[in-house]
């Protein structure tokens, strides 16, 4: 790598000399390395999906999620080094409380996206601060419908209306960009999201892992909820069956 | 080598300003305690609860009253906690709205664990108790008397605090003027196995008997059922006063000096 050695990577605070800041893209490496992420946003709600890497056989199942509740209408499905991500979504909740406390409505999800971003992007700006690790797909239902942002260590957010992160990225949004999101419904969404964490996952290569799956949408009430089991059993079982299809044309 | 501006930081005392803005940050005296918080302003009068049945009922009137003057006259005062809770308050009513936006707080953050547990009524109690004692103890108590009812796993909940943080538990309660006039009736009345229509027709009768003779009372009541399906909080409804008693025909007779 061309940077290394020259200097100009050590601070955040300290431009190279083409106008990069590298430590904050070291830190989107560290969210590209990460295990799978992906948010889709249907015609009644948001779906998240997490390709959790399964880092020791001991774990007890289902634990170190990257799923977190912000609100009641608002989730984050976190990617990259799971603590950073964890201080984000502490702070997320912290701003949708101060909202609701001072304004005496939920927060809209835009202002949400807004003010985590500020947050994050805060750590690029500060020699003695190292940036988070880790990129968040946020995701909500408020008076403006269903929204999906993603906000990356840089501090940038944009709203999508699929976004992934991690290591199947690339795939998962040529993947997505196949949907047709305007017309899908969420449970149809669930199966789609479930069918690409399972067709971008290599299991020769790749340790193995547990899909983590949430939505926001109107058969929860608007309200953040875990994909009932029975729901998210149906939909491996079907990702499945479509990857060994896949297999029999190949 | 090192640029100014930063040792001007460090003696703030805080490198990064992490914190969440309040705009709102009022100095507080140090010269002399605050004490205008500690009276009540608007105020309800009591709050019934029975345990009946299959569950929990409370019963309230929707009055706020300014000293004697009654100004509101339609006070929410009881309110769902959670899904399985109701919480009805006596007393300041904006220190209940203070409560109720700690407890919504409390329910909220229970929520986002999404572990499929949930806060019980017991829960939601012990922490009112402790945060009635706390601010008690802080020489500004939350000016209420309040009542919890709930349902948690079949078993039927009914508790009390009050604003020194003294609690307990009964198969019915009341607050306030409740205290002397409802609860002597409950004694003679109440049964564990009261029918829902038997539980309802009691804390009318005791709704009623309190609209005679607590002059803070209206006749615009809410009832809230708490069963193992949930909370149900009924529409403000009046109930029909009788106000042919012999002893109001001549109010005066038997009462010297009175006019």
């Amino acid at each position: 790598m061309s940077s290394i050695g020259t200097g100009y990577d050590l601070s955040v605070t300290t431009f190279s000399p083409d106008g990069r800041v590298f430590q904050v893209e070291y830190a989107a490496k560290a969210v590209d390395n990460s295990g799978t992420v992906v948010g889709i946003k249907c015609k009644d709600g948001v779906v998240f999906g997490v390709e959790k890497l399964i880092v020791s056989k001991m774990l007890l199942e289902g634990s170190n999620r990257r799923i977190h509740a912000v609100q009641r209408h608002a989730a984050m499905a976190m990617a990259g080094v799971a603590a950073d991500g964890r201080q984000i979504v502490s702070r997320a909740r912290a701003e949708a409380n101060n909202y609701e406390n001072f304004y005496g409505d939920e927060i809209p999800i835009k202002e949400l996206c807004d003010r985590v971003a500020s947050y994050v992007h805060l750590s690029t700006l500060y020699w003695w601060l190292r940036p988070f690790g880790s990129a968040a797909i946020l995701g909500g239902y408020d008076r403006d419908g269903p929204q999906l942002y993603m906000i990356e260590p840089s501090g940038v957010a944009y709203r999508y209306f699929g976004a992934a992160v991690g290591k199947g990225r690339q795939a998962a949004k040529t993947e997505i960009e196949k949907l047709k999101l305007s017309e899908l419904t969420c449970r149809e969404g669930v199966k789609e999201v479930a069918k690409i964490i399972y067709g971008i996952h290599d299991e020769a290569k790749d340790k193995a892992f547990e899909l983590e799956m949430s939505w926001i949408c109107d058969e929860t009430n608007k309200v953040h909820q875990r994909v009932p089991a029975d729901l998210l059993e149906e939909a491996k079982a079907a990702a499945k069956a479509a990857l060994e299809e896949d297999m029999d044309a190949d | 080598m090192f640029a100014t501006g930063i040792a001007e930081e460090d003696r703030k005392g805080s490198y990064v300003d992490r914190s969440i803005s309040r705009p709102c940050n009022f100095e507080i005296s140090q010269q002399s305690p605050v004490t205008h918080t500690q009276y009540p302003y608007v105020t309800g009068t009591s709050v019934l609860g029975i345990k009946y049945k299959d569950g929990v009922l409370l019963a309230a009137d929707m009055a706020g009253s300014y000293g004697s003057t009654v100004r509101y006259k339609s006070i929410h005062r009881l309110k769902a906690v959670g899904s399985h809770a109701v919480l009805g308050a006596s007393g300041e009513i904006s220190d209940f709205q203070q409560v109720t936006q700690y407890l919504d707080e409390l329910v909220l953050n229970d929520y986002m664990w999404e572990d499929g547990n949930k806060l019980g009524p017991q829960e939601i109690h012990s922490y009112l108790n402790r945060l009635m004692y706390n601010k008690r103890n802080k020489f500004d108590p939350f000016w209420n008397s309040l009542v919890l009812g709930g349902v948690e796993n079949g078993q039927k909940y009914l508790g009390v605090v009050n604003m020194i943080g003294v609690h307990y538990k009964d198969n019915h309660v009341a607050t306030g003027f409740g205290n002397h006039l409802a609860r002597p009736m409950f004694r003679n009345e109440w049964r564990e196995d009261l029918t829902l229509e038997e539980g309802v027709k009691l804390l009318e009768k005791c709704l009623l008997v309190l609209f005679y003779r607590d002059r803070s009372s209206i006749n615009k009541f809410q009832i809230a059922k708490i069963t193992e399906e949930g909370v149900v909080i009924s529409e403000p409804f009046a109930l029909k006063p009788n106000w042919d008693f012999k002893a109001f025909h001549n109010p005066t007779l038997g009462a010297d000096g009175s006019w």
